[in-house]
């Protein structure tokens, strides 16, 4: 019963995993940009939080609320007044200036919080749980996380399928030039996707944030596993990066479990890499092409 | 007064001149058409009609006023639109969701998917189907009922009837003469000569980025028109 246990841990873990990843793979979708800030900017986002917490005392929600508005602005913003013009030229310079970004992000939140951990507080929900049998219990806080996460990315799968705009998206991701053609703003269409990813990372930080202690460094490991998610899921597919998130987090807990503490993300990493060296496109790749 | 007016437009990619000041004017309601081997410049002009290159040099106005600056997306708005080479159709868009993206420059006019499946009714009953599962010359259909979908005044059409099927050809022109009948003015690019010049009130040649002759088609001898499109 204890492995069950173990096993739903890691799927609701992949929860977050997944909502960490779905603004990465958005991104990548709709511009083709491999951001290497994507995690760092979930962790400013908890950052942000924490200030706002610190200096104008309002509450976990509100400013979390904040937070996430906040990192919709800079996203729509850096979109369109930086990345928007390393796009379309050759592949490296996105990767170069994203990767640029995450250093002065995590540099810039060590000069201004230090290297130490952090933690954003809610109280006793952090640790209440709800017993399901003698064995089996779940934590209250990674389930609502959980909700939490399968809700946003079923909201970004409405707006891209039912919505005009989101037709928009899926159009410029399918031919940029041809999307112009139609009367779509291209510029705009990047900047309300990184608009959007960014919302979504920093929902995601801040659920971290709160589940766990967090400092400027985590951003790469959050990036790795964001990576590890997508693939597996497969590019193209949102619920795929729900589905890569949750076997992350399964083979994360699974491996602790089995190996001892140290070993849950070793583990994470290697079934990784064994989906990546048997089923490259990922088990939900949804890549179509004219 | 002319719709579409050039002059002396340059247009470069890169080092390389694609056209050398290009003049001419198109007439309200006209179908105009451009002939000329490979290379010609022809795509690249209707791309500089639609915005996706701009000229280094040169005027380019639309009902009177300067377009030079206007980008690609904002010209959809005031009325022109491009069928581009290669059909272009969004393949991971339902052919239904294709045609909904055309009208997404707002444009409001009689064309809608109502009167776009009456002109194409071959793709009726594809609507719901990927549009990279469509053939050719059903993606042609797509394509040029998409650009409909923006209820453009001036509809550019580059090499429509490419690598189709003669009936899907015909079926193609057909369509050109239902949009003459409603005023619409065409810019159209083709190789096939001798088609185009059933359709077309005007045509111009190009030949290595220049225009080498033009005038009504009645007063071209084929002599001429030969001569004009392999430069000799």
């Amino acid at each position: 019963m204890d492995w069950v246990n173990v096993a739903l841990q890691g799927v609701l873990l992949g929860g977050l995993f997944a909502l960490f990843a779905t603004g990465l793979a958005l991104v990548f979708g709709v511009m083709r940009l491999v951001n290497l800030a994507h995690g760092d900017l979930g962790i400013l986002a908890a950052f942000v939080a924490l200030f706002l917490l610190d200096s104008f005392h309002l509450g976990v929600l509100l400013a979390s609320v904040l937070a996430i508005g906040v990192m919709v602005a800079i996203g729509y913003v850096l979109q369109r007044g930086l990345l928007n013009f390393t796009i379309g030229t050759d592949d490296t310079r996105p990767i170069l200036v994203t990767f640029g970004l995450s250093i002065i992000i995590q540099n810039a939140l060590i000069m201004a919080f230090s290297a130490d951990s952090q933690g954003l507080d809610v109280g006793s929900i952090e640790n209440a749980s709800m017993r399901i049998s003698d064995q089996l219990a779940v934590g209250w806080y990674p389930l609502i996380v959980f909700v939490i996460a399968v809700a946003a990315i079923a909201a970004l799968q409405l707006f891209l399928n039912r919505t005009s705009l989101g037709r928009a998206f899926r159009a410029t991701s399918d031919d940029r030039e041809a999307a112009e053609l139609m009367g779509i703003d291209n510029s705009h269409i990047y900047g309300l996707a990184m608009a959007i990813a960014l919302g979504l990372v920093a929902l995601a930080g801040i659920l971290l944030a709160i589940r766990t202690t967090f400092d400027p460094s985590q951003g790469s490991f959050r990036l790795i596993f964001a990576f590890e998610a997508v693939i597996m899921g497969g590019m193209g597919s949102i619920w795929g990066t729900l589905a890569g998130g949750i076997i992350l987090g399964v083979s994360q807990t699974l491996g602790a479990q089995a190996f001892g503490a140290g070993w849950g993300i070793f583990v994470g990493h290697a079934v990784f890499l064994t989906v990546l060296a048997f089923k490259p496109s990922g088990f939900f790749a949804k890549t179509v092409t004219a | 007064m002319s719709i579409l007016e050039l002059k002396e437009v340059n247009v470069f990619y890169g080092d390389f001149q694609a056209l050398f000041s290009v003049s001419f004017s198109v007439e309200e309601g006209q179908t105009f058409a451009f002939i000329g081997a490979n290379g010609g410049g022809k795509s690249t002009l209707l791309r500089t009609v639609a915005g996706l290159l701009k000229p280094a040099s040169g005027e380019l106005c639309f009902q009177g006023e300067s377009i030079v600056g206007v980008p690609a997306h904002k010209r959809v708005g005031m009325g022109i639109a491009l069928v581009p080479e290669g059909r272009r159709v969004f393949p991971s868009l339902s052919v239904h969701e294709n045609l909904l993206i055309g009208a997404y420059g707002g444009r409001k006019g009689e064309w809608n998917v109502e009167s776009v499946l009456e002109l194409f009714p071959l793709l009726s009953p594809l609507m719901k189907r990927q549009a990279s599962s469509l053939s050719g010359g059903e993606q042609q259909a797509l394509a040029i009922g998409r650009a409909l979908m923006a209820n453009p005044q001036l509809i550019l059409l580059d090499e429509v009837s490419l690598g189709l099927a003669p009936v899907v050809i015909k079926r193609i022109y057909e369509a050109m003469g239902h949009l003459v009948g409603k005023g619409t003015t065409i810019l159209v690019v083709e190789q096939d000569v001798q088609h185009v010049l059933t359709v077309a009130d005007y045509v111009a040649c190009f030949l290595e980025g220049r225009i080498s002759l033009e005038g009504k088609p009645g007063d071209l001898s084929s002599e001429q028109i030969t001569a004009a499109y392999f430069g000799m």
